[in-house]
């Protein structure tokens, strides 16, 4: 069995799917930035137990990467290289902007975009889909100020957070969640929205089962570089 | 070592070290640490975004180390303890995820323990069963306590603490001042053995008058001594004279040791313990160890220090409070288990 799971964004997301057919067995999806590491393990086991599978018959892991502004990111990412430690099985790693990618039916080349904080967004560039499902990642992920890249995502549809809170800036239309954009492209592919905020990890199982998503190892994709402010050196304490 | 006894493997992630333990009873099997203290030495102190990244990557590595020293599989292993809290939030985060992978894999039980009470309980490994009854001083980079401990399983009193900085965190600042490497404590240490004087210079006694005793009888602060060794010093450079380098850290560290044990050995006299309890980085101090020992005797009152490096933070001493937990019988944490950064003294599990 394959277990996948995503906490690179603001959801904790868990899915168990079968290794050779791609069917999902069972899923969970919880929005609590600020709780991953208290949401994940008990999503694990009550997905695992609704569907009537013991730990011990997986036979995969895959986590999503990231690029994720929280901490939350390393809760997936460790829990995964444990539990496939310790059960001895495989570990794979799939960039987070790819699972979200994947999961906009438009027939189109997508822009995804997710929340970074700090008002910037993450973001990549992707083809239209392929006869199988898969898109081919043209550039990033990336991290930038939604006004300093909006001109590389123009008119694309934007799928992911980013386009709910820079909507606006990246040319999105009003609908805001939508995969719309100034291009006015959502009304190629129906009038209803495409809502498409968090990444999915039933879409992460089956698309790893049918290759149609890239695996890494499953090492995180930060982007950025840890803040630090470098000391001083002595501060005088005499008075001056 | 009984065979009987349950494995308890312990995880400490709430600050720079991310520590792996296991232990049967009372018996060390193994205690690997990686430590990202090189990333942060060049900052002067830690950075959690540095020590939470350093988590991850040594997580697995650290864990597969402690099985092979051990010489168990971790199927073997029966319950898994994980510092809960109090800690840096990233940090704590990793290794309460690591720990719950591995309860979920191995279908064991998980307990989120205290990090203060796991400095108390590390003792167990070195001397056994703990006393009925114990002062215990935990002294580090990140506390400075004074608590009252009848059984660890139970929960811990506090009696007093650090009103300002930790003492080792006045080691690091003093260290600083005097042109020593981060983390200070070490240096400091090796500077006033090398012919240091003592005596050279008085530093201030922080919370010692008796004015302050009669608020502040158990708690303690070392900002003043910092900011007096750092006024002494500059005012030194100033005029152009040397350093003393070695007699500024045996003076400083007087100062401080002096405090400590003073504060200790009247906590023990006003709760009527014969037993004194020394954990946290700043107990593997070779000056402390010597006072306490000397002064503890002359008082009557026996003392337990670990060898310093189960005084650091490690995950030996987390499994070794698991150890104790399981032994009394206590339920287990759920899977829900919260990182709990400011996990309050009291709480010993969570
Ligand atoms: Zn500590």
């Amino acid at each position: 069995m394959l277990l996948a799971f995503d906490t690179s964004s603001a959801a904790v997301t868990v899915a168990l799917a079968d290794p050779v057919s791609g069917n999902v067995l069972g899923s969970s999806t919880t929005v609590d930035a600020l709780r991953h590491g208290e949401l994940l393990a008990p999503a694990i086991a009550e997905v695992l137990a609704t569907a009537g599978v013991g730990v011990k018959e997986l036979t995969k892991i895959a986590v999503g990467t990231g690029p994720g502004p929280f901490t939350g990111l390393r809760v997936g990412l460790v829990t995964a290289r444990t539990m496939a430690d310790v059960l001895g099985i495989e570990v794979v790693g799939v960039c987070s902007l790819d699972i979200l990618a994947k999961q906009s039916s438009l027939a189109l080349p997508v822009a995804v975009a997710t929340d970074a904080r700090r008002k910037e967004i993450y973001w990549a560039l992707y083809d239209g889909p392929a006869a199988d499902g898969s898109r081919r990642r043209l550039e990033g992920p990336a991290v930038d100020k939604p006004a300093e890249v909006a001109h590389v995502l123009a008119g694309l549809p934007v799928i992911g957070r980013g386009a709910v809170l820079y909507g606006e800036v990246l040319g999105a239309t009003a609908t805001g969640a939508s995969a719309g954009s100034a291009a006015g492209t959502i009304g190629a592919v129906g009038d209803e929205p495409e809502v498409v905020e968090y990444p999915s990890a039933e879409v992460l199982a089956t698309g790893v089962v049918t290759g149609t998503l890239q695996v890494t190892a499953p090492d995180p994709l930060y982007l950025r570089r840890p803040d630090v402010t470098m000391s001083g050196g002595p501060k005088s304490v005499l008075p001056k | 070592m009984s065979e009987n006894e349950p494995l308890i493997l312990g995880i400490e992630t709430s600050c720079d070290e991310t520590g792996v333990g296991l232990v049967r009873g009372h018996t060390l099997l193994a205690d690997a640490i990686a430590s990202s203290v090189d990333e942060h030495a060049r900052f002067g102190g830690v950075v959690p975004e540095v020590a939470s990244r350093a988590h991850l990557e040594a997580m697995v590595p650290t864990i597969r180390r402690a099985c092979e020293t051990a010489g168990v599989k971790p199927s073997d292993v029966d319950a898994i303890a994980v510092t809960s809290g109090p800690g840096l939030a990233g940090a704590l985060l990793v290794g309460v995820a690591a720990a719950k992978g591995l309860a979920l894999s191995l279908d064991k039980p998980l307990y989120g323990v205290n990090h203060l009470a796991a400095h108390v309980a590390v003792d167990t490994l070195e001397h056994g069963e703990l006393p009925k009854g114990a002062v215990a001083m935990l002294v580090s980079g990140g506390h400075s306590s004074l608590l009252a401990v009848e059984d660890i399983t139970e929960g811990v009193e506090p009696m007093g603490s650090t009103i300002d900085d930790a003492a080792g965190e006045a080691f690091d600042k003093v260290a600083r001042v005097l042109g020593l490497p981060f983390p200070g404590g070490p240096y400091v240490d090796k500077a006033a053995r090398d012919g240091g004087d003592r005596a050279y210079v008085t530093f201030p006694r922080g919370l010692t008058s008796q004015r302050d005793l009669e608020r502040h009888r158990f708690d303690f602060s070392f900002s003043g001594l910092k900011t007096a060794v750092a006024r002494w010093v500059e005012a030194k450079r100033r005029d152009g004279e040397d350093v003393p380098v070695n007699h500024v850290a045996a003076a400083f560290q007087e100062a401080v040791c002096d405090v400590l044990t003073r504060k200790a050995i009247d906590a023990c006299k006003d709760r009527g313990y014969e037993h004194l309890l020394i954990g946290g980085g700043v107990a593997a101090n070779s000056r402390l160890r010597q006072m306490a020992e000397e002064r503890c005797a002359a008082a009557g009152i026996a003392v337990r220090v670990p060898r310093p490096g189960l005084c650091t933070d490690n995950g030996a001493m987390v499994a070794a409070l698991g150890s104790e937990l399981v032994r009394a019988g206590k339920t287990p944490s759920p899977l829900g288990l919260p990182a709990d950064s400011s996990m309050p003294i009291t709480t010993v599990l969570n």
